[in-house]
């Protein structure tokens, strides 16, 4: 079985183990947080040995070739030597929180001033530090073109330690610290005329926000069809804004729906169940889903089998942190 | 010297296309679908290219080991002749739906045939 060497430490990887498993149970991992090879909280770099492709996809071409890699994506195949990464390698950079306010019982915006040359595409996510042991990655909603800060909702889960630090804690005028943005879903520039699907539930609607304002910052003509529900009204957001941007936008449809409550006004039943059974044919659209790890994993499947091309649906990848 | 079967099929442009209509041919597919629920669609995806790949006679990394060990707990699921099967008429079908010829079509058969066994843990 292949032996890891991390500081003072020889690790023994067992068969079907994650090198970040096998660091855990020697009882000295590296930080992280998603665990699924998204959120790039655990880098490291092999110095010694090689690590298996799959622990390098979505690293930068610079960072492959440097021997970084995934550790919670990796399954050693030989004996490897790793370290923790250079500061470059996992640039951070201050924010300072410039505007804190409730959208919802559940959801609350942060605008977080950054320095001009934080580069991001609208969609894209963000890994926020509360310190060195607690990170959670949060979808951009802010528009560079449109706006000088980075905006994130954060929606208050039970238990989430961060999302607790965030509501009771975290106020205007405090300085996080915040990773290089990542992530590949966002508005193709080139589909202009393309027909878009967006479905969203919850804070997932973050990433939608910035992408349907960046497509039509950018001039879309084609239609964009806007699917955003919740379980209850209370947790809505953004709703008057978005029907004002419809007024304003004739290629724009919003539709927001309750699946718990019946209310004037709102649709009733899920979001990706009401788009997909007004869509059924997809070929040609390009789809975005951000939301619930089970429902966009569902509606994934779904927006393919009605036609949609694999490279042409877009997901916030998120899991919760385990 | 002849082009390889990967070159005249069309190198991995072709797998490219081949790869989106293949696998909703194959979770459409009533007889087969349920090994595929609750998988993540884009790194089935990545596999079903990998596929391809080594079916349509491309540089690929497959080893025996990986496809028994990649499809043990589906074999302890019932995965049998029947469902290999289904796979390859529905490969069939997508080179067929790519206008694909025929005797290509064969080849690239007797090539995912070569899996079997080792798919279905024999």
């Amino acid at each position: 079985m292949p032996i890891i060497e991390f500081e003072s430490n020889r690790c023994e990887c067992n068969p079907g183990e994650t090198l970040l498993e096998c660091l855990d149970r020697h009882n000295c991992p590296p930080p992280s947080s998603c665990q699924s090879g998204l959120c790039h909280t655990c880098l490291m770099r092999c110095v010694e040995g090689t690590p298996p492709p799959d622990a390098q996809n979505g690293l930068k071409e610079s960072l492959v070739t440097q021997g970084y890699f995934l550790p919670c994506v990796c399954q050693p195949q030989t004996d490897m030597k790793v370290t923790l990464p250079d500061e470059s390698a996992a640039p951070q950079c201050s924010a300072k929180v410039i505007d804190k306010t409730f959208l919802s019982s559940s959801i609350v915006r942060l605008r977080l001033e950054v320095d001009d040359d934080f580069s991001y595409i609208p969609g894209q996510y963000i890994n926020i530090f509360k310190d060195d042991t607690l990170t959670r990655t949060y979808s951009l909603a802010s528009v560079p073109a449109l706006e000088n800060y980075i905006e994130c909702h954060i929606e208050k889960l039970p238990e989430g330690k961060m999302s607790q630090w965030i509501f009771e804690e975290l106020d205007t005028g405090q300085t996080v610290h915040v990773s290089e943005a990542l992530g590949e879903c966002f508005y193709q520039a080139d589909e202009t005329d393309k027909p878009l699907l967006m479905i969203a539930t919850g804070s997932g609607f973050a990433p939608i926000y910035g992408i349907v304002r960046d497509a039509l910052n950018q001039g879309h003509q084609g239609e964009i069809h806007v699917y955003y529900g919740a379980s209850v009204k209370d947790k809505t957001y953004l709703v008057d804004e978005m029907k004002d941007m419809a007024k304003d936008h004739s290629n724009l449809h919003y539709h927001v729906s309750l699946s718990r409550e019946s209310i004037s006004g709102y649709e009733s039943g899920r979001a990706n169940e009401l788009a997909l059974s007004a869509h059924d044919d997809l070929k040609g659209w390009t789809v975005y889903m951000c939301g619930h790890p089970d429902m966009v994993k569902a509606t994934q499947r779904k927006a393919y089998l009605a036609g949609a091309s694999l490279h042409n649906i877009h997901s916030d990848p998120f899991e919760f942190a385990k | 010297m002849s082009d390889s079967l990967f070159d005249q099929l069309g190198g991995e442009a072709a797998v490219d296309a081949a790869v989106d209509i293949f696998y909703r041919k194959v979770l459409a597919d009533d007889r087969i679908s349920r090994f595929f629920d609750g998988v993540d669609m884009a790194k089935q995806a990545a596999k079903q290219k990998a596929f391809l790949t080594m079916a349509f006679g491309g540089p690929h990394n497959y080893t025996g080991k990986d496809m028994r060990e990649g499809h043990a707990h589906l074999v302890k699921d019932g995965l049998n002749d029947s469902h290999f099967d289904a796979v390859v008429e529905n490969l069939g079908a997508t080179l067929k739906e790519l206008g694909v010829a025929d005797d290509l079509i064969g080849q690239v058969a007797a090539v995912a045939e070569t899996t079997r066994s080792d798919v279905l843990g024999k």
